[in-house]
């Protein structure tokens, strides 16, 4: 027993032979990545909001298929759509410039791709959200003579925060395990690096365990402070079913 | 664009498609078989066997289906003391064995997700139909499968819709272990034609088709389902 305790410290230790420390720069990597693509997604799903509520025909229906086709076909298709598609038109662009072709940096391309797919879930959560305002209100801000800005940072963004936040709290957590599919595309975040570590060192239960558990905090952690942030965004309110 | 090679990899596509429609229906199936006691043990079970499903639910849904994939195959599949008789057989069954991993993993994903989804839904039937039921004489096991069940999965049919379609989506991952569903069948097809997109879009083109007639043939059902115009 001792032996085996002894055997997994040295196969996660922090120095060369163990993998303790490849596995803390995956789960740093992971993070980066999470961030990025979520901050990028709760962009696109402002935008796209926006543009599903107040756009035009046009608009609206480019939007519908960019939310209908992302949120249909399987995440790592996409994300491999969109890898592939985005460093072609990169380097197509670079070589009608004059310049060489170059290699994305892996961390920009991890984000942007999942931040792409996770903008169409967030659209949709964002459109709930500003769909279930009772239109008296916003009726009300307008015939206060408020021009559209001032309405949506007054009036529409405040009511539609606590309805939106479970829904975003959701979407975050699913994009930080969507970011180990990057793992199949060949970024080496915590999952990749724990496949390489497992094949390295042949003990294959003990790093995909290993990984489980890190992204089990992760996730547990997460829930602790969204449903702080939620407390907060709801105080006085109604707790919901 | 090139699609002349679609002919030739048709039979391999339709065998693809037929692997990644077994795994999502037999996962869909065995998960809610899972998913229906995990809900309720939650809602009426002793406190241990609560927490145990409690855990459960929260350890499947706090980690990537990917890492539990491969945890299965690889970490599980290594476990396994390497037994004389299966190694004499060695590439063979390879290829047939990660099936019943991946079927293992996406089952219990759904019974995850769904367990949880299921422990809401029984929550939330109201107390006065199953007071009503029981003031019938119906006994305990009566009242779930008549009333409590039936109320319990109506309330959340859309939601659970939701849970089956992430999982026909998540049937790709099973390509990273071997198993030659529709996506692994199309990555063979792009090594060995070297087209870099044409494979990958009709994949997403039957992913899309896969999940409208999912979404269709469900919405059929819900709108079978007897309704009381209450809400």
């Amino acid at each position: 027993m001792q032996e085996f305790f002894q055997d997994v410290m040295q196969q996660l230790a922090f120095s060369p032979p163990g993998w303790g420390k490849n596995l803390l720069w995956g789960l740093f990597t992971t993070l980066q990545i999470a961030f990025g693509a979520y901050a990028l997604a709760l962009l696109i799903g402002i935008g796209g909001m926006l543009g599903k509520v107040y756009g035009g025909p046009v608009m609206r229906l480019l939007l519908e298929i960019y939310t209908t086709v992302i949120r249909a076909v399987p995440e790592l298709i996409v994300l491999l759509l969109l890898y592939y598609a985005g460093t072609d038109l990169l380097n197509y662009i670079l070589i009608k410039l004059g310049y060489p072709p170059a290699d994305i940096n892996a961390l920009l391309a991890g984000i942007l791709v999942i931040g792409i797919v996770q903008g169409a879930f967030c659209t949709e959560v964002f459109r709930g959200a500003v769909r279930s305002i009772p239109v008296g209100q916003i009726e009300a801000a307008q015939s206060f003579g408020m021009p559209f800005w001032q309405r949506f940072r007054r009036v529409i963004l405040p009511i539609m925060i606590p309805r939106a936040l479970p829904g975003l709290s959701n979407l975050w957590l699913i994009t930080t395990k969507d970011t180990a599919l990057l793992a199949v595309i060949g970024f080496s975040e915590l999952a990749l690096t724990t496949k390489q570590a497992a094949g390295a060192t042949k003990s294959y239960f003990l790093f995909y365990i290993v990984a489980a558990l890190i992204y089990l905090c992760v996730t547990l952690i997460s829930n602790f402070v969204l449903k702080r942030i939620e407390n907060h965004y709801r105080r006085g309110q109604k707790k919901l079913a | 664009m090139d699609w002349t090679w679609v002919p030739q990899y048709a039979p391999k596509l339709l065998e693809g498609l037929w692997l990644t429609l077994q795994l999502t229906f037999l996962s869909i199936v065995f998960g809610m078989m899972l998913a229906i006691p995990l809900g309720l043990v939650q809602v009426t079970g002793p406190n241990w066997l609560a927490r145990l499903a409690f855990g459960f639910c929260t350890l499947i849904r706090g980690t990537p289906l990917l890492i539990q994939l491969w945890l299965l195959y690889f970490g599980l599949g290594s476990l396994f003391p390497s037994v004389p008789v299966i190694r004499e057989t060695w590439l063979w069954p390879i290829l047939r064995e990660a099936f019943p991993f991946a079927l293992l993993a996406f089952t219990i994903s759904v019974a995850g997700y769904s367990g949880e989804v299921m422990r809401g839904a029984f929550q939330n039937v109201s107390k006065g139909e199953l007071e009503a039921a029981r003031s019938f004489g119906m006994r305990p096991f009566k009242v779930l499968k008549r009333v409590w069940a039936p109320r319990a999965i109506q309330s959340v049919l859309p939601t659970l819709v939701g849970e089956f379609i992430m999982t026909l989506k998540a049937t790709p991952l099973a390509a990273t272990i071997t198993v030659f569903e529709v996506y692994g069948v199309s990555n063979s097809i792009r090594q060995n034609t070297f087209l870099v997109y044409e494979p990958l879009l009709l994949v997403a083109g039957i992913y899309l088709v896969l999940v409208l007639i999912l979404v269709t043939v469900f919405r059929y059902i819900e709108n079978k389902m007897p309704q009381r115009a209450l809400r």
